[in-house]
């Protein structure tokens, strides 16, 4: 799908802390409901960019507090698309998998959790000075 | 978030409120384990739980094996919608025990 045929919502660069992400919550939340997503499907949204923004902040950034998330909230048609936009270093896509659930231990299901809730997610060609760029995609129910 | 603690028999009761984060999870997992290693019987109170990522629900696991390794209780009660929605995505509804209420545990 090319820019041409998004709507641009919201744009938001973030300081990669854990104590910013009820702004970025928040945020989602709103735009979801703005463009009619039902209560389900807000939540579903909201969690699914949470736990890819920690992964960022622990994974991407190690911690670092300098680091910075962009998030770009775009509506095509039907279908609310999600660019993360993080600074660090490239992620190693084929590292990125969910723990076996049957395994039960503490972390390691925010892969799973990303992947439950949305309807797609897929590392992108990150713009000119970005580490990475994840796109999800949910269609507005 | 908030939480309090209160006891009732061997019970330690402690109630979590508002969303469980990863600015939060950290003060949540060091209270859970207090608990258990003061050989309380814990039951978690997430009726007033807005919102759980999954490093609260990882504080929750730990707790849940830390309680098991000694042989205590651990259990889960009152769980919010919010809540069990993300127990059950991470298939953890079928491993906690979870009850309707505290009352139900402690006959209060």
């Amino acid at each position: 799908m090319s820019d041409t045929d998004e709507t641009r919502l919201i744009e938001i660069t973030v300081p990669a802390l854990p104590e910013r992400l009820k702004l970025i919550r928040n945020t989602l939340r709103i735009t979801a409901e703005t463009v009619g997503c039902s209560e389900t499907c807000r939540q579903d949204i909201v969690m699914a960019v949470d736990e890819a923004c920690q992964n960022i902040i622990r994974h991407g950034y190690k911690n670092d507090p300098d680091g910075l998330i962009t998030v770009d909230v775009r509506l095509a048609r039907d279908t609310l698309v999600i660019k993360l936009i993080d600074y660090a270093q490239p992620v190693v896509v084929e590292q990125v998998k969910s723990r076996d659930l049957e395994d039960v231990r503490p972390g390691g299901l925010g892969v799973h959790i990303i992947r439950e809730c949305m309807d797609e997610a897929e590392f992108k060609r990150p713009p000119e000075g970005a580490g990475n760029l994840l796109e999800l995609t949910k269609k507005i129910v | 978030m908030a939480y309090k603690v209160h006891k009732t028999g061997d019970y330690a009761i402690v109630e979590l409120t508002g969303d469980v984060d990863l600015e939060r999870s950290p003060d949540v997992r060091k209270l859970l384990l207090e608990q258990i290693g003061a050989g309380h019987a814990v039951i978690v109170d997430l009726s007033g739980v807005s919102y759980i990522d999954s490093s609260g629900v990882a504080s929750l696991v730990e707790a849940f094996q830390n309680a098991r390794k000694r042989g205590s209780d651990f259990s889960l009660a009152s769980v919010s919608t919010a809540a069990m929605r993300v127990l059950e995505l991470a298939r953890l509804d079928k491993i906690f025990t979870i009850h309707a209420s505290v009352d139900a545990v402690t006959g209060g």
